[in-house]
């Protein structure tokens, strides 16, 4: 199992990483989203993959005796997540917007120098 | 010791911003209480500094949760010392954007976003857990996202896409330290970390979590390889933004790396030379980069770069004594940048013009208040006895006694450029004659402005400039401060003390 994590990790690494290097603006927010659950599993697969055992103490102990899964990793992933989920969002409304503005999605066409303000 | 009172610059702030929502469209209002909380976060700032400078470390943990299983929120000098710049310059820039920002940019939620952003800062210095800290980060990023659109300009939504891309690959790159980090110590907490680190086995891979805790501050911080998203974003919102920015969001990096370098992972021989090899190199290529640009506020850009170099030069030799000098350059730093951004503001206020070549006869017209933004510039440059004088002395002569020469060659280069970059801006905006430029009628300039306008956008240059003048003029003081700080860095048993003894004393089961 953490071999097939493992590679599903770095794939989604890498996929993320050249997707973020294509000039278009989607690929972009889609590199991100893929980085950003690829960090997600390494986080999982870090922490110690134990199966079918959660962290809860039996009603008759008082601590818990065997191994056990470590629920920090999974606190963390859903912070993670959480925080990229407001992050994506806000990456889908700026390239929305982008496009509006600038009526293209190749990230070679943004290199406006023109001195406008207010 | 264990005290709740320190999370209060975090939630005077979060207060703040969740009231100001409530008034969203009553402007008015959100400029009396964002002036009013400002000045109450100063000074709890100043007697939460008071309290941990002259007695001892505070902690708190959080949900009573014991110190390495729970979130630790730890006062040392150096984090509050922190909080008391940021709020400083908060409250400078909330009254500088009370007039310079656009009634509509108000009423688009930019008081509470101000607040949400310096709430994360407070919480980055306060934190003492890592992926704590990488929450806050994200708070602050999220904040300064709003902050860089709004307005929606084309050149801003420009910059916000460079901002936001890599500031997003910071954070994931950081995060895959975290989980590296957690996998292999399985901690969170700094304190904790500190003493499971060198039990580790594996050093290798620890390196490796370094290098990309160095990579992920790096692209926050904009040290030299990394920096090229700052000078093509910061330049884009409001003067007033720009320069919360500039003061606040960068320096923050620079204090994790602190942290992160003095707690965690102790650099050796090769992490030093690499960390004073890329201060070297920021100092010269953010220096190049100021001496092209036309544009007022890129090149003030380009000096952020280019001073970031001093203090990552100084992290680099991690002596006592260079931590001092970087640490004092840090606290010159933060209220200097602020300021100079608040005086581009004002200029741009003045001219209507953000390019040099076309702006001037500035000490001809207001010759008082060009001697006011001289404070920042010359404290900039470091002529002595301003304030970042004696920060640069103390680092080049502890690269002399680190034998650190390049990196000697690099700070007097940097200093050079800076001071040259500021003699050319003074001579073209202050004293070249100005053609009479057509005005434009978008724009409000400091002329047409009431008396009480103008007052709001000078006082806080003036409230900034006298603490300028207090960091050169007393740097007696701040050198104690900082020595203090760099003490407590090089020797961190207080701080692991306070925070994992603190826990063995505070047991309530």
């Amino acid at each position: 199992m953490e071999i097939i994590l493992a590679i599903i990790v770095g794939l989604l690494y890498a996929s993320g990483i050249y997707l973020m290097l294509r000039r278009s603006l989607v690929k972009l927010v889609v590199g991100l989203v893929l980085l950003g659950n690829g960090v997600n599993l390494l986080i999982f697969l870090l922490g110690g993959l134990v199966r079918g055992k959660p962290p809860i103490i039996p009603a008759m102990d008082r601590v818990l005796g065997e191994i056990y899964a470590d629920p920090v990793p999974q606190a963390l992933i859903l912070t993670a997540i959480v925080i990229s989920f407001g992050m994506q969002s806000f990456a889908i409304v700026l390239i929305k917007r982008t496009y509006i503005v600038l009526g293209t999605d190749d990230m070679d066409e943004i290199h406006t120098t023109e001195e406008e303000d207010d | 010791m264990t005290n709740n009172l320190i999370i209060l610059p975090v939630m005077l702030q979060f207060t703040l911003a969740i009231v100001l929502l409530f008034f969203c469209k009553r402007i008015a209002a959100q400029k009396i209480i964002s002036i009013a909380g400002s000045i109450v976060a100063v000074v709890i700032a100043v007697g939460l500094f008071r309290q941990v400078y002259e007695k001892s470390i505070l902690t708190m943990q959080a949900g009573n949760w014991k110190a390495p299983f729970g979130i630790t929120f730890v006062a040392d000098t150096f984090s509050t010392t922190m909080i008391l710049l940021a709020s400083l310059s908060a409250l400078a820039v909330a009254v500088f954007s009370t007039v310079s920002i656009k009634r509509a940019r108000m009423k688009f939620g930019y008081f509470p976003s101000f607040h949400f952003l310096i709430m994360g800062l407070n919480g980055a210095f306060l934190t003492g857990d890592i992926f704590n800290l990488y929450v806050w980060f994200e708070v602050i990023i999220i904040s300064s996202f709003v902050f860089i659109t709004l307005g929606g300009k084309k050149v801003q939504i420009e910059g916000a896409v460079k901002y936001f891309t890599l500031n997003f690959l910071a954070s994931m790159i950081f995060l895959t330290a975290i989980a590296v980090l957690y996998g292999l110590a399985g901690s969170l907490n700094m304190a904790d970390l500190s003493g499971k680190i060198q039990t580790i086995k594996n050093q290798g891979v620890v390196q490796v979590i370094a290098i990309l805790f160095l990579v992920g501050f790096g692209i926050k911080s904009a040290i030299f390889p990394l920096y090229f998203w700052l000078p093509d974003s910061y330049h884009t919102p409001q003067a007033a933004i720009s320069s919360i920015f500039a003061g606040l969001l960068t320096k923050v990096g620079i204090y994790a790396l602190l942290r992160v370098f003095s707690l965690v992972f102790i650099p050796d021989d090769f992490m030093k030379t690499l960390v004073v090899i890329l201060g070297g190199l920021t100092l010269f290529s953010g220096g190049l980069g100021a001496l092209v640009q036309t544009n007022m506020r890129k090149m003030f850009s380009y000096m952020i770069v280019c001073h970031i170099g001093y203090m990552i030069g100084g992290i680099g030799m991690f002596t006592a004594a260079a931590l001092s000098g970087a640490v004092f350059y840090l606290i010159h730093d933060i209220i200097v940048k602020t300021n100079l951004f608040l005086a581009g503001g004002l200029i741009y206020k003045i001219n209507g013009e953000v390019n040099m070549k076309r702006m001037g006869s500035m000490y001809e017209q207001y010759p008082a208040l060009s001697l006011l933004v001289a404070v920042p510039l010359f404290s900039l440059i470091g002529v002595p006895p301003l304030s970042g004088f004696w920060p640069k002395i103390n680092l080049m002569s502890e690269s002399f006694v680190t034998g650190n020469y390049y990196l000697l060659g690099c700070i007097i280069f940097g200093s050079f450029i800076t001071l040259f970059v500021i003699t050319r801006f003074w001579s073209e905006v202050f004293w070249k004659k100005r053609e009479a430029l057509a005005r434009k009628p978008y724009i409000r300039y400091f002329d047409q402005m009431s008396r009480s306008q103008k007052t709001f956008l000078i006082t806080p240059i003036v409230f900034l400039s006298i603490i300028s003048l207090y960091i050169g003029l007393g740097a007696e003081n701040i050198f104690r401060l900082s020595n203090h700080i760099a003490a407590e860095l090089v020797d961190t048993s207080t701080y692991i003390d306070a925070v994992l003894g603190a826990a063995t004393t505070n047991v309530t089961p």
